[in-house]
């Protein structure tokens, strides 16, 4: 009997690409934990006013002096203060669920940027090769060999009272604080993206597909989004959830150095770099933004271990 | 192999000078401060600020000085710093000690580190240990660096820990000889190399696991050698290749300011302190030399990795 009589009894439906990886990965136990974690980070991020309201917690930026001792120390953890306060007497709680705010953001806009560009640049270098290429590639190693903490320092303290970018008046002021991270972060990690980029497009443009598609009389934009785009998602999926962890770090160690967010706006790295002074009494302040920042850049580094399995199954690391 | 060499020397040079440029353009067409004013003192005549500009060479065209810059770094003579008028060579070399002393024994802790780690996780592959090894390591991967500092002084510092153990920040800055400065920066060293052993021993187990798939561990298996030999001379030649190219970056970068977050958790006065202090004075000159010299690691240690890929791999060739 010919395979197709049993197939048309009960039509199957093909499972695509998406749906195959998406049923690999949900078997992955760990990461749909981890993927449950990161949707309540980014609840927090959103709803930080209300649940900060809901639990009767003081704002982030309410200094309280009563929450200071006789000697200015700020108090510990305890019944009205979870987290204890810092060494203005604002909430540790309160600021730890607001830093969640300027994580999210900076891993989503900054990734977002760093992949586009990186994209962008990384096909034209590799699908029109010759001197596009080579002058791209160029341009690559140079950013790659810039000392990167060196720009960011040096950016948001030169632009401290807002710099002003572009001739005439097509200029904008680029102000300290949010934008300057973004662009900072951005500025260094696209040349990864665009390397990887580069080299899958390399060897996709040779595949027997694109010459079918090219005898077809199709141009190169249509090869470019319909032949070539679609097979770099998985890379580029993959590549961006090894981003975000490293971004949200990027922004923490530049609020840290003192040259991230403004002082006012609750961030991790900052919290951390405020406790420096008082740790060794006050060491609420110092531990638990750290096991913010670190539970939520391991439970994006697990996601992105699962789906580098879920993608290529063979190389997983349980070797199941 | 001579050639690639000299092209590679060649492009090298290229980059410092662009880079030198960009620093240059970065940091005077965004002033955070005029150099000028900031030595002059309070309320300074125009004169004195003109004399000051004219013995600083800041009254030549950009080119000129961009020029005498490279020429004098050339010559490795950095210029004074626009501050505190120190000369910059010891300056520079002093805090590249300090920097090295940090990265080189971090390096040593976690090559070591992932060197077990690897090794055992790949062998006995999905095991417990396995999984505890490489769920520890995606932890310390995930952990901030100068979080972990802050945690390891406050639980092992000599000063302030709970369990007075390790000399605290700032020992290594007060520390003589060798012995002493070594045991200064027992915690740094540790500290620095979480992360790092956490992601070589990853990198070392799945190249492990690749190269043990190759035809060549069979045919070595089938010879009849015993399975360590297979996996100590067969197997971890290949493995090594990629460590290799990870580790050119990575103490190319630690050196070249990546380190800055350990050195000021730890007030260690390095290169990262040292450019980030500039920066916040707006010590021109400082800024100029440190970018150049930083810049200079990056691109010497990614030349050398590409020459220690001929070494360890015989199927790479240069023309």
């Amino acid at each position: 009997m010919p395979p197709s009589n049993a197939a048309s009894a009960a039509p199957i439906a093909a499972r695509s690409p998406l749906q195959l990886f998406w049923g690999r990965l949900r078997r992955d136990r760990v990461a749909m934990v981890a993927l449950a974690f990161i949707g309540l980070v980014i609840l927090i991020a959103i709803f930080a006013p209300l649940i900060v309201k809901a639990f009767g917690l003081p704002d982030p930026n309410f200094a309280n002096d009563d929450a200071l001792n006789d000697f200015g120390s700020p108090v510990g953890p305890s019944g009205a203060h979870p987290f204890g306060v810092d060494d203005r007497g604002r909430d540790v709680l309160s600021r730890v669920l607001y830093g969640a705010r300027v994580s999210m953001l900076v891993a989503v806009i900054a990734t977002a940027i760093t992949m586009v560009v990186g994209t962008v640049l990384g096909l034209i270098a590799g699908f029109y090769r010759g001197k596009v290429d080579a002058l791209l590639s160029r341009v690559t190693e140079l950013t790659l060999a810039f000392p990167t903490i060196l720009l960011g320092i040096g950016l948001s303290i030169s632009c401290a009272d807002g710099c002003k970018i572009g001739p005439g008046s097509a200029s904008f002021v680029l102000q300290p604080g949010l934008a300057i991270v973004v662009l900072v972060i951005s500025l260094t990690a696209w040349p990864y993206v665009a390397r990887l980029v580069r080299g899958q497009v390399l060897s996709l443009r040779e595949k027997e597909f694109v010459d079918a598609s090219r005898s077809l009389g199709a141009n190169d934009r249509r090869i470019i989004f319909r032949e070539i785009l679609p097979n770099l998602t998985a890379p580029l999926i993959v590549y961006a959830t090894v981003l975000i962890p490293q971004n949200i770090l990027a922004e923490a160690a530049l609020s840290f150095l003192g040259v991230g967010v403004s002082p006012s706006t609750p961030s991790w790295g900052a919290m951390i770099s405020d406790a420096i002074k008082i740790f060794d009494t006050a060491w609420w302040f110092m531990l638990f933004p750290g096991i913010a920042l670190l539970l939520a850049v391991l439970a994006f580094n697990i996601v992105g271990d699962g789906l580098q399995d879920a993608i290529n199954p063979r190389t997983g690391r349980s070797g199941k | 192999m001579a050639r690639y060499i000299i092209r590679r020397l060649l492009w090298t040079v290229v980059t410092l000078v662009v880079i030198t440029a960009v620093a240059y353009f970065l940091f005077r067409v965004l002033p955070s401060g005029d150099p000028v004013r900031a030595r002059a003192g309070k309320a300074p005549t125009q004169e004195r600020l003109d004399a000051i500009r004219e013995s600083l060479g800041l009254d030549n065209p950009w080119y000129q000085q961009l020029g005498d810059f490279l020429w004098n770094a050339a010559h490795f003579d950095f210029g004074r710093s626009y501050i505190s008028d120190a000369e910059l060579r010891p300056l520079l070399l002093d805090a590249l000690g300090a920097t090295t002393w940090l990265v080189v024994g971090a390096v040593i802790v976690w090559l070591s580190a992932a060197a077990v780690v690897g090794t055992i996780s790949a062998l006995r592959r999905g095991s417990l240990p396995d999984r505890v090894a490489m769920g520890g390591a995606l932890v310390a991967i995930s952990a901030p660096v100068y979080w972990l500092g802050l945690v390891a002084l406050y639980l092992f510092a000599s000063d302030i820990g709970q369990f007075k153990v390790f000399p605290g920040a700032g020992s290594y800055a007060s520390a003589d000889g060798v012995l002493d400065r070594a045991w200064a920066m027992v915690l740094p060293w540790f500290v620095l190399a979480a992360a790092f052993s956490a992601v070589y021993a990853r990198l070392l187990r799945s190249s492990l696991l690749e190269s043990m798939q190759e035809d060549y561990i069979r045919t070595a298996r089938a010879k009849g050698l015993s399975e360590r030999r297979v996996i100590f001379r067969h197997a971890s030649r290949s493995a090594i290749t990629p460590l290799v190219t990870a580790l050119g970056v990575d103490v190319g970068l630690l050196i070249g300011g990546n380190a800055i977050l350990t050195e000021s958790v730890f007030n260690i006065p390095g290169l990262g302190r040292l450019s980030y202090d500039a920066i916040q004075r707006g010590d021109v000159a400082t800024i100029q030399a440190t970018v150049l010299f930083l810049a200079f690691f990056v691109c010497i240690s990614a030349l050398v990795v590409d020459l220690l890929y001929a070494l360890i791999d015989p199927r790479v060739k240069y023309e």
